[in-house]
């Protein structure tokens, strides 16, 4: 799964740096993901893992670091 | 500074988007993207040449990144449908607040928002201000005294 999101961080994240480079914890706003990237890294976790994120879930911290997508996609669709 | 304010506070909201980010979700994601954004009013309203249509999208999607300043969410954010931009017959825009984002609106004292799109050199941005009557501008009978600032 993680290598999935990392994937997905890379290519739609539009970060100024290596994804690979981003720790499990570390805040993917402050290192470089916009509002509106963050909208597609939702659609494209939404096409991977074949879900769709409730507005319940739509909260900056959903999508804050790679270990926070990892436990919203766990609570979405089990490990 | 005196220590209690009865008066309205003033919240302002601002946001800029990248033109070039939303034609690049379009391209990625199509109508999903669109259709998960931005309401059917709001899509009627961008319509154009595909850089005019995505200038104003993304000036949209900058209104309700700061709507959202303004409307301070302290759990999870409102949908983006329910952060609408109305784009009235004569070209000026105000936000409307539908579901969530209208509870949120009515919980920080908010009656209207004013908005201010515009767009130049592949950069949209958004400007959102809003007059928020908290509980203690309410007098006793609940009503707001509007003479006090120059309304009604």
């Amino acid at each position: 799964m993680d290598e999935k999101i990392r994937s997905i961080l890379t290519e739609h994240g539009r970060f100024p740096m290596d994804v690979a480079d981003i720790g499990d914890e570390e805040d993917l706003f402050e290192a470089g993901m916009t509002s509106h990237a963050s909208v597609n890294v939702m659609l494209a976790l939404e096409d991977e893992f074949d879900l769709e994120f409730p507005e319940i879930m739509l909260r900056k911290s959903t999508f804050e670091s790679v270990a926070a997508i990892r436990a919203a996609l766990v609570e979405l669709i089990g490990t | 500074m005196g220590s209690m304010s009865t008066g309205p506070s003033v919240r302002v909201g601002a946001d800029l988007v990248a033109v070039r980010s939303v034609a690049e979700s379009i391209a990625c994601f199509g109508d999903r993207y669109v259709r998960r954004i931005y309401t059917e009013h709001e899509i009627a309203s961008c319509v154009g040449p595909p850089s005019v249509m995505c200038a104003g999208l993304a000036a949209r999607f900058a209104a309700k990144e700061a709507t959202l300043k303004v409307l301070r969410p302290s759990g999870h954010r409102p949908d983006w449908l329910s952060l609408e931009v109305l784009r009235h017959p004569e070209g000026w825009c105000s936000m409307s607040l539908h579901g969530y984002a209208a509870v949120l609106g009515a919980d920080a004292g908010i009656d209207e928002l004013a908005v201010s799109l515009t767009h130049e050199e592949g950069v949209a941005a958004a400007v959102v201000v809003a007059l928020c009557f908290g509980a203690d501008s309410l007098d006793a009978q609940g009503t707001r005294d509007l003479e006090l600032i120059g309304v009604g």
